[in-house]
């Protein structure tokens, strides 16, 4: 990566984030091991688990789909879950489209058509959060392709190490596999979790989707914990609200903030 | 689940995929957008974790595997390594069935 091998300073960051997207390919490599396992001891050709990975390359989807298939869920219903499940990726586009480009200068012409193209398929929950990890553009930048690549490499190997894992084994749920992927995201959630109002928008908008899970189809709950940002963000207007409530107080009442309703702002 | 059916999930996630970096190009977003976007990524990664830990299908996961996801919070809050993390969630869910508890 061109950005880096720069300075000392930028050299000894790469080192650091390079340990950090092997820890974080690892991790998902079991999660992948997982995947693969489950799908085909579950019953599924080896093949399928394998392309779906290749395709798609979304965790979450994958194990939703596959989730709604050995459910006894038809092929359309497994395709509206991950797809559903899978919006999120618009949003994460959007806040990392800086950087999943060519590098050059903004406003410059189009650039390698195809490095766009490939860039886009490398957003995941993790790349996306590597990118927000990352100090300033060219840490982002580094952040995002560093840990986009290498994911999609272990990711691809684990899923076919899993298949065949999953000929031989049949009860994956004894091996505690389905924890991994979960656990995964919280370990990659937690650091943006160090802002306070983050903090509030991501507690309120995981209990609502919780509590909405037997109620929606699959993938919905998640997209209606977007309504969470509401409890989090506030306008930028100093004054207006500390009159009657302290602002420490209004953090702690997720959803029960006074003025004006802040609900539009998920959409 | 047909091939089919894997093509179709595939090309309507690249379409999100690719949605965000097109649409950028051809609208400016003000920085406090920008920050409610991060946000945004935040709340979905939280929203995705709980409900893959507490359920499954529409109903409880059992008790086994959130307890385990819990075990990898704290230990992700502690700054612990990833694979540490992972297998930690595993084997105290897989830990937790060997003894009884689903």
């Amino acid at each position: 990566m061109r950005t880096m091998k720069r300075t000392t300073g930028g050299r000894r960051t790469s080192r650091a984030l390079l340990r950090d997207v092997a820890l974080v390919c690892l991790a998902d490599g079991i999660v992948g091991l997982s995947f693969g396992a489950t799908a085909v001891a579950g019953g599924l050709p080896w093949w399928l688990p394998v392309a779906m990975s290749l395709l798609v390359f979304a965790g979450g989807a994958q194990f939703a789909a596959v989730g709604v298939v050995l459910a006894g869920g038809s092929p359309a219903a497994a395709v509206a879950a991950g797809a559903v499940l899978n919006t999120r990726l618009f949003p994460y586009g959007l806040a990392v489209a800086d950087v999943t480009g060519p590098a050059g200068p903004p406003g410059s012409p189009r650039g390698r058509w195809w490095v766009r193209l490939l860039g886009a398929h490398l957003v995941t929950d993790e790349s996306v959060a590597f990118a927000l990890r990352g100090d300033g553009p060219a840490g982002r930048r580094a952040g995002f392709w560093t840990c986009g690549a290498a994911l999609f490499a272990a990711w691809n190997v684990a899923v076919l190490l899993g298949a065949a894992v999953g000929s031989a084994v049949k009860n994956t749920a004894a091996f505690g596999l389905d924890a991994a992927f979960p656990a995964v995201l919280l370990a990659l959630a937690l650091p943006t979790l160090a802002d306070r109002r983050t903090r509030a928008a991501a507690f309120a908008g995981a209990s609502a989707a919780v509590a909405l899970t037997p109620f929606l189809p699959a993938g919905l709950p998640v997209l209606a914990g977007l309504g969470g940002l509401a409890a989090g963000w506030r306008p930028r207007r100093p004054g207006r609200l500390r009159g009657r409530l302290p602002g420490r107080l209004a953090g702690r009442l997720p959803g029960r903030r006074p003025g004006r309703s802040r609900r539009g702002a998920a959409g | 689940m047909p091939l089919l059916a894997v093509a179709a999930l595939a090309a309507v996630t690249y379409a999100f995929r690719l949605a965000g970096p097109l649409l950028r190009d051809r609208v400016t977003v003000p920085p406090a957008a920008q920050r409610l976007l991060s946000s945004a990524a935040a709340v979905l990664l939280v929203s995705l974790a709980a409900t893959s830990a507490l359920t499954a299908g529409h109903g409880f996961a059992g008790w086994a595997r959130p307890a385990g996801v819990l075990a990898a919070g704290v230990l992700a809050a502690r700054r612990a390594p990833f694979p540490v993390v992972v297998v930690t969630a595993a084997a105290v869910t897989a830990l937790l069935r060997l003894g009884g508890i689903r």
